[in-house]
């Protein structure tokens, strides 16, 4: 009787116990949807490439978290926030999604971190610029792992300030993103002692760049700056390449390039160019021993983007293993306790408004003299420390941050 | 005598077939409106709900090119007038109820639809079709550069709110009812549009435009009604989509989007009033399952490849060529 009795309670007690076990990690299968540009303008920095690498990191990580398995859903964003929208729901509510990784349109990301705000699910931002991301937009259910705007500004006009180049030209796409970052760069090259001579303003999406990069050079300036992304950026090496611009002693500073994007121009036209990347595949053994396998894997070098896809998934799948949790808050709050060190960052932090903060590098794009292999495209010139580099908590806008200037 | 019998007689069969025919398309609506009234216990009723929308802004353009024989390319200048319209107003003004917002929306869209018209008018086919165009792409500026627009990144975090400061819209079911009566609203109105005395001079004018204006008609004016309604139609499932997804995007203004809603119209069946709901329906699932798979990379080819198919070999759309199956096979 009493033996019955013993046996029952154990009974009911391990099952109490592993129902707790179970319920810690949502239905016991941690799902990662990866959301971006496959079809797009966007698809070379991220794409399919960006799920090989998350892929990449579940494997590494043996496909298991403390026993519960590991899934992948994959959508395409068409860069289109509507459309992102409605999968993102439909992953929440019927699929149970408890990360979102990818995200790479800067609407997109927003319209999704939105959505994710309030749930259980994590959003990790590797692809976007905005840095409005972590500040006015900022919620407590993502995290921007790889760059923003202001680093990208910050970092390549006070390097080259102090390098020398003290007169500006930029040439600025006429809408919110563009005007942000000439607002970034003129204020960053005033503080430093340098001068903005002049800017020219030409409309989204623009092909043909052969009056403004003729102003540009006729202005005698020291630095002519690209405020703009994508399309117009390479389009603007492009034509600044034909007119020699780099060549007759001026310097080109692009404020966004992707290793994609000056691949795809090549080292003849896109030589001495300089910018700031969050990662570069060739900096240390660590980075390109890691893109050797990425290589082998995709038939490419990976871009920022993609490193930050597998770092990030890496850092998150840690922290649900550490917490045996998989709520957002949970797994945010261990992600933020734990300094990044990996193939990506040295030290990284994750602050309280979600931006990972790590070290930035300035680099300049290789002449075809040096560059030994069609990938050996970067020499980096210097390394900017991470405080340094990304907008101080002080100036935040964040919801998130004590005191900021709301 | 027996000649009138006749004719009572023939009277009375035409009528029964009429009215077996009205019985037969009753209860196919019957039919349809239980299956709509149904289907989000089954499928996802955010997906359902921009399935509706677009399938409004379809029937809205179809208005014109189906029924006046106007090519619009500008349309999503409406789309978005009215979204954006409602999502400012939505989230700047809090005590404006949801659906004072969308009336707003609405009325933005129609007074931008009249501007539209006046320019527009006067010219006839290709030229139309590039000052819509033109027309719509200004205003695409003027959505990239304007403060309240968030630029590129786009409006978002639009409050759904309360209907009649009632009903809460958070709620997806509710949301997909509100969207629903919205939609049979607009299908309905341009049925009876369609179906009315107004409705038959469109039609003389889509066939025969010097013949409307010999018999006596101000053919402008008749077409510059038609693009109104059909402006303020598109603004209001720009409205309605705004408020679903809560959020305003680029993407609206786009003259991507003017391109969409004509694939829509051709493929679904121009001058059927279902026509652009199947092709609406057709269009937004094929992206859908398209963005899903390994087949992401191939959205764009695909929905080309099927365009230009409908176009060269089925040229009244799937709604058009089913009609013409059964008139053929099963009367």
């Amino acid at each position: 009787m009493t033996m019955t009795k013993k046996l029952l309670t154990s009974a009911i007690a391990s099952a109490l116990l592993v129902g707790g076990a179970q319920a810690a990690i949502s239905d016991n299968t941690v799902k990662i949807g990866y959301l971006a540009d496959m079809s797009g303008t966007y698809r070379d920095l991220a794409g399919p490439n960006g799920e090989a690498a998350l892929r990449m990191a579940i494997e590494d990580f043996g496909g298991k978290v403390n026993g519960a398995k590991i899934e992948v859903l994959t959508a395409d964003d068409r860069n289109n926030p509507d459309a992102s929208s409605s999968t993102v729901r439909r992953w929440l509510e019927d699929d149970k999604v408890d990360m979102v990784a990818g995200l790479v349109a800067s609407s997109v990301t927003i319209a999704v971190t939105k959505l994710l705000e309030g749930t259980d699910s994590l959003g990790l931002v590797s692809g976007s610029a905005a840095s409005s991301i972590t500040n006015e937009h900022c919620t407590p259910n993502h995290i921007h792992y790889v760059y923003d705007t202001y680093p990208l500004a910050n970092g390549t006009a006070k390097a080259v300030v102090q390098e020398g180049g003290k007169s500006w030209y930029i040439l600025t796409a006429d809408y919110a993103f563009g005007h942000a970052l000439e607002g970034d760069v003129t204020r960053v090259v005033e503080e430093n002692g340098g001068e903005v001579i002049d800017t020219s303003r030409h409309p989204f999406p623009t092909s043909d760049f052969s009056s403004d990069i003729l102003q540009a050079q006729s202005s005698g300036a020291d630095v002519v700056a690209l405020a703009k992304a994508g399309a117009d950026t390479t389009n603007a090496i492009t034509t600044a390449g034909e007119f020699g611009l780099t060549q007759s002693g001026q310097t080109l500073a692009a404020l966004l390039l992707f290793l994609t994007d000056v691949h795809a121009l090549g080292v003849d036209t896109a030589q001495g160019i300089q910018l700031t990347t969050g990662w570069y595949w060739d900096l240390n053994e660590k980075t390109r021993e890691w893109s050797d396998r990425f290589m082998e894997e995709t038939g490419v070098r990976p871009t920022m983007v993609h490193a930050g896809i597998y770092s990030s998934a890496m850092q998150y799948l840690n922290a649900v293993k550490e917490t045996g949790s998989d709520k957002a808050a949970d797994v945010r709050k261990q992600m933020m306790d734990t300094p990044i060190n990996d193939m990506f960052a040295t030290n990284g932090t994750i602050r309280e408004d979600g931006r990972m903060v790590h070290d930035m590098y300035l680099a300049e794009v290789k002449t075809p003299e040096e560059s030994e292999n069609e990938w050996d495209l970067y020499k980096i010139l210097r390394t900017i420390p991470g405080d340094e580099a990304y907008r101080p908590l002080s100036e935040s806008k964040c919801k998130l941050v004590s005191g900021s200037v709301r | 005598m027996s000649n009138s019998d006749n004719q009572t007689e023939l009277q009375k069969t035409m009528l029964g077939q009429l009215k077996a025919s009205q019985r037969k398309k009753m209860i196919f609506n019957l039919v349809v409106l239980a299956l709509l009234i149904l289907a989000p216990a089954v499928i996802y009723a955010t997906f359902l709900m921009k399935i509706l929308c677009f399938a409004l802004f379809a029937v809205a353009f179809n208005l014109l090119l189906g029924f006046t024989g106007l090519l619009s390319f500008g349309h999503a200048a409406f789309l978005a007038a009215g979204g954006y319209t409602t999502g400012y107003l939505l989230s700047s003004y809090s005590g404006l109820t949801t659906e004072m917002g969308i009336i707003a929306g609405t009325a933005a869209a129609t007074v931008l639809g009249l501007l539209f018209a006046i320019v527009a008018i006067r010219r006839q086919g290709i030229y139309f079709a590039m000052i819509t165009l033109a027309l719509a792409q200004l205003l695409y500026f003027v959505f990239v550069q304007a403060p309240f627009t968030g630029g590129e990144d786009g409006l978002h975090g639009v409050p759904r709110g309360h209907l009649f400061g009632l009903i809460d819209l958070e709620n997806n079911v509710a949301m997909y009812y509100f969207v629903l009566a919205v939609f049979l609203g607009g299908y309905l109105l341009v049925q009876r549009i369609v179906n009315s005395p107004y409705g038959q001079v469109l039609n003389a004018i889509k066939q025969n435009e010097p013949r409307a204006v010999s018999l006596g008609y101000n053919v402008d004016r008749y077409k510059i009604i038609a693009f109104v309604i059909s402006a303020g139609l598109a603004g209001l499932a720009g409205s309605m989509k705004t408020v679903v997804f809560q959020l305003a995007s680029l993407n609206d203004a786009h003259w991507h989007m003017s391109g969409e809603v004509i694939l829509m119209t051709l493929l679904g069946g121009t001058g059927t009033l279902l026509g652009p709901v199947v092709g609406a329906t057709f269009v937004v699932n094929l992206e859908y399952q398209l963005s899903q798979g390994p087949l992401g990379d191939w959205v764009d080819p695909i929905l080309g490849a099927i365009f230009v198919i409908t176009v060269i070999a089925f040229r009244s759309g799937i709604v058009g060529e089913v009609q013409k199956f059964v008139k053929k096979n099963l009367n």
